[in-house]
């Protein structure tokens, strides 16, 4: 499994994307830049230009169509894919954290940051999927954070709830079409961050990174804990895999300490745990800061991740990943057949 | 629960401090109003003698009087009775209460001839000790409780796996496990805060010993009860004697115990002493010292050096009958155990002296009937002397043995476990001081008239040594040259094995060089408890962190066996290499099996915790603990089997083994079998879950999370299916020839 090395950003990555079909990869970084690269050889398709501050997210439309950035220069923007065109421009009073597409398409959400004179908020604007149509200036939703300001954001299936990780580790559920909090629960240790929020495939559960350096998975509809996946460093970022149930947690010391800090003793590694059984599997070495994030190929192939050292690192599996089996899958798989 | 110190039981819920009665502790803590009758004390045990006789007494007594301070003009009164006769008593008046105290402190109980021993008490005390009431007129014997069944201290070494324990010490809270090789150490007791500083067991695995601000207790049984304390403030240090009857307390601040300061068992003798001897039975104080001051040496800049203690200081001889202490430079005070009197009343003068050391078992030396016990020491060049080593046998006194040496920096004392060699590592410096050189002189102890060996040729320094255990066989690391000042790079050092010649008789002779390698950077040796292995580690360094697993008596095929080897007994075999970051400790368990190497906390912080691996060097376990601190294995007492016992029990190894690969066998499908039933639960739970999910978004429409999040376009839905072709062309070689 030899990754292939991005090395067009010059400062960290914060988010790494694939398109639904996994032949793209969308990466943002505080260099201002998006790349846009094709995810098989490791070559640069494009970038966008036009933030003037660092990035902070992407995210791309259903159909590869339309791709959301935000980022310090307190804009939300909307870029068609294929021509790098910039299609629209949100301004806001405060950096962008999140954006996120819902399942299909026609809804963005935007996490705000938090600022003096300014709350946390999370925005939802209706999006046409057309290219070429105008997009709505005003938000159809704004939900203000008022206890602990959200980090992280995400719709679930049918875009029945909007999903927030927040500051101070707990984990809400919001109405999505009025926006009313429905429940918080206190899924992470008190005060510790939760860095990262990711979907399954049909959006029916989630897993969270933190700082407390636990990753869980939980359910969108109940915002129950199935899962807990437990480290030795502060997680950035947590990703689960298709083909295989497994799940990949990416993290290290935090990056105002790596300077002081060996590659080996900073945990800069990207850890294979099993889905289910809660197992450690594997690690994959090779980032000399820490992982900021990591995605996974949407049909399971492989997995990328972005790091403080400015690389992506794209990884493709090979024949034993997907032939290795717990003996009870292969139970399972026999009892299939 | 938390054992603290006191173990005071108090319940928090409505608690009226008016209610308690503190007419007892006021009585015995009351502050003593009258100072001015500090300077007074009673003499008791006094002659009677009539009354022409009584200045002659006076003049004999005041003079004993003024020998720790003045008395007060007129200050002695020695009541007469009606008889006319003095009563045995007087009363005396000091300048100052310090001068009183001195004479309580030094005067009591010192004879005035035969028959008579001077009793000197404070006033204030009689007046606080024997006043009415506290005393009871008649005699009432005391109870002595009935006898009470203690636990068993050695139920550990009945486990019928023969598994053994270790103590983990980590965060706040320590632990006492029974080793389980791959599986999961088992919990046998765990508390927070059981200690203050560290914990140690004590030699022979009895007791567990934690520490306190306020003293040492010791842990044992299978209940883990308290088994003893004992009270000695801002104790740092504690040793134990080889048999575990008696051990010592040091604390850098010395003893305070005064009326004001009581310490539970402790009395005014030890008030500002460092050291405390004690009887681990009775729980009493034997004796107790204060430190030694190292005369303090400057070096060439003019700096003070810093000297290290030496700890122990007092050292036990093997069975424990004497414990010594060294005066640097003087003298060494051998004292009597249980009585803690010195030998023969003086000190042993030894010019010079700068270290010595025990033998480690009672020494059978030839020739002789009745055997005693035997230390080593040494002292530097003095003047136009030589330096010196030499053996000293006690009681008797006898010097067995001397040697002199010539351009002698340094040397170190190594007793073999068995007491049958001594061997002196001497640092040798050229003419010019500018370069040293190691000299090792081993005294076979054993033999008739101790014969010397001197193995002199190695050029570098030694920086490490190491007997095996009940062995004749050594490991020594040297450094290459000694690195400069602030050199970030340590020197490269080497490892050089040894081992005694065959000879026909089967004795043990010439000690002979099997290997050295080369370009390491170890400088820790570590033999199993048992001997043949041997683990050299490099230990408190930045960049290496090697474990290099030796096996000194390989059983290799004749005719692999190297030529110049034959004749050796030891046939080297590198079986292992491993690496623990950061690791500070390394132990072996008491029977050899495994060893433990530890990151500890109180060294660093990175990736504390602790790798296990078996004798020959396979890692059976690696745990990160946060703020793992100590692991230390319980030590077995020597074991009760004679030698034919033991040879009995290797010859049939076979059968015994066959016994226990049975029983692993067994426990690894039970604990298998729980694995994968816990697992299959859990995959099972999983998919009926999934299932609900699925159909519970089949329920609702939901095409696109059904369909993993990607949009069925139109086309799709029609079912025509576009079709890409995809070319892989993949260049094997490229060769460019030219033709023509």
């Amino acid at each position: 499994m030899r990754p292939i090395l991005l090395s067009g950003h010059e400062r960290a990555l914060t988010q790494v994307k694939y398109n639904p079909d996994g032949d793209i990869i969308f990466s943002v970084s505080k260099d201002h830049v998006v790349g846009a690269w094709y995810s098989h050889n490791g070559e640069r398709l494009g970038t966008y230009h036009g933030h003037q501050g660092a990035l902070w997210t992407v995210d791309v439309d259903p159909t590869s169509t339309l791709l959301a950035t935000g980022g310090a220069d307190n804009t939300m923007r909307l870029w068609e894919v294929k021509s790098g065109k910039l299609l629209k421009t949100w301004d806001f009073a405060t950096s962008i954290k999140r954006v996120e597409f819902s399942a299909d398409g026609r809804q963005l959400l935007g996490v705000t940051e938090k600022r003096s004179g300014h709350l946390g908020t999370i925005v939802v604007y209706d999006i046409n999927p057309d290219p070429e149509a105008d997009q709505a200036d005003d938000h159809a939703l704004r939900i203000v954070c008022d206890e602990s300001k959200a980090t992280v954001a995400g719709f679930s299936y049918l875009a029945r709830y909007i999903i927030a990780g927040h500051e101070d580790g707990s984990v809400s559920q919001y109405d999505g079409k009025t926006g009313e909090l429905l429940y918080n629960t206190q899924v992470h240790e008190d005060d510790m961050q939760v860095t990262d929020l990711q979907w399954a495939p049909d959006r029916t559960y989630f897993i969270t990174a933190s700082k407390d350096k636990s990753a869980k998975l939980i359910t969108a509809e109940s915002l129950e804990v199935l899962k807990t996946y437990v480290t030795d460093t502060p997680l950035n970022s947590a990703a689960m895999t298709s083909v295989k149930d497994f799940v990949i947690l990416g993290g290290g010391q935090a990056a105002m300490d790596v300077t002081t800090t060996s590659a080996r003793q900073g945990k800069f590694e990207a850890r294979f745990y099993h889905k289910i059984f809660m197992e450690e599997i594997g690690r994959v070495r090779g980032h000399f800061g820490p992982l900021n994030y990591v995605a996974v190929h949407p049909q399971g192939t492989g997995y990328c991740s972005g790091g403080e050292d400015g690389y992506v690192r794209v990884h493709h599996f090979d024949k034993a990943y997907f032939d290795f089996l717990y003996e009870v899958e292969r139970e399972q798989a026999q009892a299939n057949l | 629960m938390a054992p603290s110190y006191e173990n005071l039981p108090m319940e928090e819920d409505d608690f009226d401090e008016s209610q308690i009665d503190f007419t007892d502790l006021e009585e015995q803590f009351q502050e003593r109003l009258d100072e001015s009758l500090d300077a007074f004390v009673v003499i008791d045990g006094l002659p009677k003698v009539p009354e022409e006789n009584r200045p002659k007494l006076s003049k004999f007594v005041l003079r004993k009087l003024n020998s720790v301070g003045k008395v007060k003009e007129d200050g002695l009164f020695m009541p007469l009775s009606d008889e006319g006769q003095t009563e045995g008593y007087a009363f005396v008046e000091y300048n100052s209460p310090a001068e009183a105290l001195a004479a309580v402190k030094q005067l009591h109980g010192s004879p005035l001839d035969k028959r008579h021993t001077m009793q000197v008490n404070k006033l204030t005390d009689i007046d606080r000790y024997g006043r009415e009431g506290r005393i009871k007129e008649e005699y009432t014997a005391p109870e002595i409780p009935p006898f009470e069944q203690k636990e068993h201290l050695r139920s550990w070494l009945g486990d019928s796996e023969a598994r053994d324990q270790m103590v983990w010490y980590r965060g706040e809270k320590v632990g006492v496990f029974w080793n389980e090789r791959e599986e999961p150490p088992e919990s046998v007791v765990d508390r927070e805060n059981w200690t203050e500083s560290f914990v140690q067991w004590s030699p022979q695995g009895t007791y567990l010993i934690s520490m306190h601000a306020q003293g040492v207790q010791l842990w044992g049984g299978k209940a883990w009860s308290r088994q003893k304390r004992f009270a000695h403030p801002g104790v740092n240090l504690v040793d134990f004697s080889p048999s575990e009857k008696y051990f010592t307390t040091w604390s850098h601040r010395a003893l305070q115990v005064d009326e004001n300061h009581p310490v539970p068992g402790m009395s005014i003798e030890e008030d500002g002493k460092n050291y405390v001897i004690w009887d681990l039975a009775t729980g009493k104080p034997l004796r107790s010292f204060a430190t030694i001051d190292v005369p303090s040496t400057i070096d060439a800049e003019g700096q003070p050096v810093k000297k290290k203690m030496q700890w122990p200081t007092f050292k036990w001889s093997s069975d424990d009958k004497y414990v010594a202490r060294m005066t640097q430079g003087q003298s060494i005070s051998v004292y009597e155990l249980p009585r803690m009197n010195l030998l023969d009343k003086t000190s042993i003068k030894i010019e010079g002296v700068m270290d010595f050391e025990w033998a480690p078992a009672t020494p059978k030396r030839d020739g002789i009937k009745t055997y005693e016990q035997l230390f080593c020491y040494w002292t530097p060049e003095l003047g136009s002397n030589p330096a010196k080593v030499g053996l000293m046998t006690i009681p008797s006194k006898e010097i067995v043995r001397t040697r002199n040496l010539f351009n002698v920096s340094d040397a170190k004392l190594h007793w073999q476990s068995e007491a049958a060699y001594v061997c002196v590592k001497v640092d040798r410096h050229s003419k010019s001081k500018k370069s040293l050189a190691t000299n090792l002189e081993i005294f076979r102890v054993r033999e008739k008239g101790v014969p010397v060996e001197v193995v002199d040729s190695i050029k570098d320094t030694v920086i490490n040594f190491a007997w095996e255990p009940k062995g004749n066989r050594f490991v020594l690391i040297t450094a290459g040259e000694i690195p400069a000042q602030g050199a970030a790079v340590p020197p490269k050092t080497s490892v050089s094995f040894f081992c005694p010649e065959k000879t026909k008789g089967g004795a043990p002779g010439n000690f002979r060089h099997v290997r050295t390698v080369d370009k390491k950077n170890s400088n820790a040796i570590y033999w199993s408890p048992k001997g043949r292995f041997v683990v050299v580690a490099t230990l408190q360094s930045q960049q290496s962190f090697d474990l290099d697993f030796w096996d000194l008596s390989f059983d290799k095929p004749k005719d692999e066996k190297e030529e110049s080897e034959k004749d050796l007994t030891a046939n080297l075999q590198l079986m292992s290499t491993a690496e623990h970051y950061g690791v500070t400790d390394i132990e072996w368990d008491p029977t050899g099996r495994y060893v433990t190497t530890v990151a500890s906390a109180f060294r660093h912080h990175m990736e504390n915790g602790y790798h296990l691996y078996d004798f020959k060097g396979t890692l059976l376990r690696e745990e990160h603990i946060d703020r793992f601190k100590q692991l230390i294995w319980r030590p077995r007492p020597p074991t009760l089997l004679s030698k034919e016992e033991q040879t009995e029990i290797r010859k049939n190894l076979r059968n015994y083994s066959k016994v226990f690969d049975e029983q692993d066998l067994a426990k690894k499908n039970t604990a298998n079998r729980q694995v994968v039933e816990a697992r299959r639960e859990m995959l099972r739970e999983w998919l009926e879950w999934r299932e609900s999910m699925i159909e519970m978004l089949q329920e609702e429409g939901a095409e696109i999370e059904l369909n993993g999040g990607k949009i069925l376009s139109n086309e799709d839905a029609d079912g025509r299916v576009e079709e890409i072709e995809e070319i892989v062309e993949e260049v094997i070689e490229e060769t460019e020839e030219v033709i023509g």
